[in-house]
């Protein structure tokens, strides 16, 4: 597993500092990657993770600072200088080109030609052989990546890093999207480059994860390098504490809420893109998870729920109101709030600003006869961001400017600012920091005191088993089960989203049957 | 995924597609008892053929520069200026092959300023070639002294000639030009690195860039070639008038870009085809003769153009829904 500490790193980063605007996103970070090492690189949202990756990749160039590659000076200017050094990269925020095949995208930048003539059939002999590595021989070389699931386009990226032969690849949050399968294969593979003295830069949020696949880390905290060694024998307090600058322990802060009338009921619900009908209901202060693997169909019944995917059948009934087939303006007006899984797609307007963003559903505050009243808005904006630790410039700051975690912060303000009473949250920690996580189920469960009834659909199931009452689990397209949270288990969860029912033999079910 | 289509039909949907419109105007026209019978000839067929080449040479290069998410609204003026260069150079004595490869250059080298414009500056197309509009139209008057140029014929005047010298040719010369060089761009555009990474750089240029894609050089190229087919264009435009006219074709670019439009390519960029802009082109050709034999007034011609522009690209919208 270990290497040799003699061994000469194969990359390393000295005094590298990069500001944007009168942001320091970077200070002087010094860095070191031996050949064949996994590093886990760690910090909270906005810490500069993704920035000092770019800089690597060549995405962008430092204020200050130098980087030597086996000992050679390495200045990249473009991403294609560092993909000639040998670094490939997996951008936090997906990079495909919709318009593309999946193998387009994939061998975008590195096609094979003759005389620029393109190759196709090699290509694409290429690229099925890589997803059949990956173990993802459903998806086709030919189909346009616009039409591909989130976690299917994560996958796409994964391949494109890999098929690179780089000496060094950087993962930036490469799980956020994938199924727990699809994870383990990445370990897997991440095991493979290991023993092929190719060198990975992990980052995540998902520390236990960090900890299990990498052999070093190292911990920025404001744009500074505050802490790194070898991952053996350090514990996750430690990491968290050195990351946060303080202990830290509540990850599941329990607010006692209680469980009130029902306010929206699903009876049969049926979708244009979903396979079966849904009955289910959902009360004032309950916090109901779903479950399910990526793909199960729990996107598809919010987004149907909420208006923006067609209603074939069935009915959505909103404190007593029918509202199969509403509008999203409708739902909105009801009291319905959605919170994208895509957050740079259709989450966010990433040319505006902070401001906007945060108040864009619901700008009656700052309205007066047909006008915008500014300063309000901004008042209640710098409020919000000061609640939510939203590291920002100010209000009007550009939202895609904003670290990943920071800009998921700002959409789920803007939830919170409409004063929804039935929030509809698809994936809302995705990307976010441990300290801001438990923040966000603290505001959950404060959400659920104040009698407002919560949807959470996740993929980590221990959020799901911290904070939720009750827990549903999808499977290929429909609801398998709902129960309460203390009938459920982490490994019974996961038997009824992958098999599609709880598992017989399973001690759960047996003490459920009892 | 319920109400799909089956593949095959997709797919010859997604060839046919624009042909069905072609199809339609042409259709449209040949059931018309008054016109019936001109419009159906070979003759009238050639006639608009030879019609479309000023517009289709103009279309094969705005096709690429819309693939890549651009635009080029100083097409038109660069034809202008190209044309009054070439009458230019013919009148001061100059080899007609001269002249004409002059003329092709002078559009070449507008189309560099272009794409050297938008990726050096870091404007986007559609202010950098309004701003080019107006100067390649004010070069054309300032060079051609505010009038037409009269040059004396030459071969150069045959490229559109209605009955072509060597008759077994049957089409115009510059019917056969726009022909062969529609192959060669729709080759390239399909089975090129290039016209994969003009495709990629529209469909989402930050993440060409990051794949190492020099989209900057990929652009410049773009603008220099779709300028030398306004340069062919303009060659063109001086072959059938016999003059060079610096006031000729005010308000083609939107014609051009029209039929790129029609042909299904996407202004957001990443979306298009050489197939389907000659199809756009040979459309509104099509339209005006028809609209003309009928005796119909220019402003029902236009009516109707745009009209069509609408409802080619709703229709083409709703052929990609599928997908
Ligand atoms: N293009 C930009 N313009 C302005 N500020 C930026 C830009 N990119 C990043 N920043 C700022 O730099 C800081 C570091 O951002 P970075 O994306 O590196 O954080 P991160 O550690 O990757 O966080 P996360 O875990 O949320 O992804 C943040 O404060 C962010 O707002
Ligand atoms: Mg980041």
């Amino acid at each position: 597993m270990s290497r040799e500490p003699a061994a000469p790193p194969v990359l390393r980063m000295a005094g590298v500092s990069k500001s944007f605007g009168a942001t320091r996103a970077l200070d002087g970070v010094t860095f070191e990657l031996g050949r064949g090492e996994v590093h886990a690189l760690i910090g909270e949202n906005g810490a500069g993770k993704s920035t000092m990756m770019k800089i690597l990749s060549g995405a962008i160039p430092p204020d200050a600072g130098r980087m030597e590659i086996d000992g050679r000076p390495y200045a990249p200017a473009g991403p294609a200088d560092g993909l000639r050094g040998g670094i490939s990269m997996i951008y936090q925020e997906l990079t495909l080109a919709p318009h593309l095949t999946v193998e387009e995208n994939i061998m975008l930048g590195r096609e094979v030609h003759a005389a620029g003539w393109l190759d196709r059939k090699a290509m694409k002999r290429r690229v099925r052989e890589a997803l059949e590595l990956v173990r993802h021989p459903e998806i086709s070389p030919d189909v346009r990546v616009r039409k591909l699931s989130v976690g299917a386009k994560q996958v796409v990226e994964i391949v494109r890093a890999l098929l690179n032969r780089a000496r060094i690849v950087v993962m930036d949050e490469p799980t956020s999207a994938l199924s727990q399968e699809d994870s383990q294969r990445l370990f897997e593979i991440i095991g493979k480059l290991k023993g092929q003295d190719v060198s990975v830069i992990y980052i995540s949020h998902f520390l236990e994860e960090a900890q299990r696949v990498a052999d070093s880390y190292t911990v920025l905290r404001d744009g500074r390098g505050v802490g790194s060694g070898r991952m053996e024998g350090t514990l996750l307090e430690d990491l968290i504490q050195l990351m946060v600058g303080q202990k830290f322990t509540r990850f599941f802060p329990k607010v006692e809420h209680a469980v009130g009338e029902v306010i929206l009921s699903l009876d049969g619900l049926k979708g244009a893109r979903m396979t079966s009908p849904v009955s289910l209901t959902l009360s004032r202060g309950e916090i109901l998870g779903i479950a399910g693997l990526i793909g199960s169909g729990r996107t598809e019944m919010l987004r149907t729920l909420f208006g923006l995917d067609e209603a074939e059948g069935g009915s959505v009934v909103v404190s007593g109101f029918e509202m199969a087939g509403a509008k999203p303006w409708a739902s909105i007006s009801r009291g319905l709030g959605l919170l994208s899984e895509d957050r740079q797609g259709e989450g966010l307007a990433l040319g505006r600003s902070v401001a906007d963003n945060m108040t864009m559903s619901d700008f009656t505050p700052y309205r007066r006869h047909g006008f915008l009243r500014p300063g309000r808005q901004r008042r209640a904006v710098v409020e919000w961001i000061g609640k939510m630790k939203i590291k920002t410039k100010g209000p009007t700051q550009k939202v895609g400017d904003l670290s990943g975690g920071n800009q998921q912060k700002v959409a789920l303000a803007r939830l919170l600012h409409q004063k929804a009473a039935i929030l509809l949250l698809d994936e809302p920690t995705r990307g976010i920091d441990v300290v801001s996580k438990a923040q966000i189920y603290e505001w959950i469960g404060e959400l659920a005191r104040e009698g407002k009834a919560v949807m959470f659909v996740s993929s980590y199931l221990p959020e799901l088993l911290g904070i939720c009452d009750r827990i549903a689990v999808f499977h290929r397209g429909g609801l398998v089960e709902s129960r309460p949270t203390p009938e459920w288990d982490a490994p019974g969860l996961m038997a009824a989203a992958t098999v599609g029912r709880a598992h017989p033999d399973h001690p759960m079910s047996q003490r459920i049957a009892e | 995924m319920s109400r799909q289509r089956p593949a095959g039909l997709q797919k010859a949907l997604n060839v046919l597609g624009p042909f069905i419109g072609l199809a339609l105007v042409i259709a449209l026209f040949a059931l018309i008892p008054e016109v019936q019978g001109r419009f159906l000839r070979f003759a009238n067929f050639k006639s608009v053929a030879t019609q479309s080449v000023i517009v289709a040479l103009g279309a094969l290069g705005m096709t690429f520069i819309i693939v890549s998410g651009g635009i080029d609204l100083s097409a038109a003026s660069n034809i202008a200026l190209s044309s009054v260069i070439t009458a230019y150079a013919i009148n001061a004595g100059a080899a007609p092959l001269v002249a004409v490869l002059l003329g092709v250059l002078t559009g070449g080298l507008v189309g560099l300023a272009n794409g050297a414009l938008v990726t050096r500056l870091r404007l986007i197309p559609f202010i950098v070639t309004l701003g080019m509009m107006g100067i390649a139209r004010g070069a054309a008057k300032w060079i051609a002294g505010n009038q037409k140029i009269d040059a004396p014929m030459t071969w150069a005047n045959e490229f559109m000639a209605r009955s072509p010298r060597p008759s077994w040719l049957l089409l115009a010369p510059g019917v056969w030009i726009v022909i062969l060089l529609a192959v060669a761009m729709a080759v390239v555009l399909r089975y090129t690195v290039f016209g994969r990474h003009v495709f990629a750089i529209g469909s989402n240029e930050s993440a060409a860039r990051l794949c190492g894609i020099r989209t900057s050089r990929v652009k410049i190229l773009v603008y220099s070639v779709a300028g030398l087919f306004c340069g062919l264009s303009g060659v063109m435009e001086f072959s059938r008038l016999t003059v060079g006219d610096p006031t000729v074709a005010v308000g083609l670019e939107l014609d051009i870009i029209a039929a790129v439009v029609i042909g299904g390519g996407s202004l957001n960029g990443g979306e298009g085809s050489i197939l389907g802009t000659m199809v756009g082109v040979m459309i509104m050709s099509f339209l005006r003769n028809g609209c003309t034999m009928m005796g119909w007034p220019n402003y029902i011609q236009e009516i109707i153009i745009g009209a069509i522009i609408v409802i080619a690209v709703t229709l083409d919208r709703l052929r990609h829904r599928g997908e």
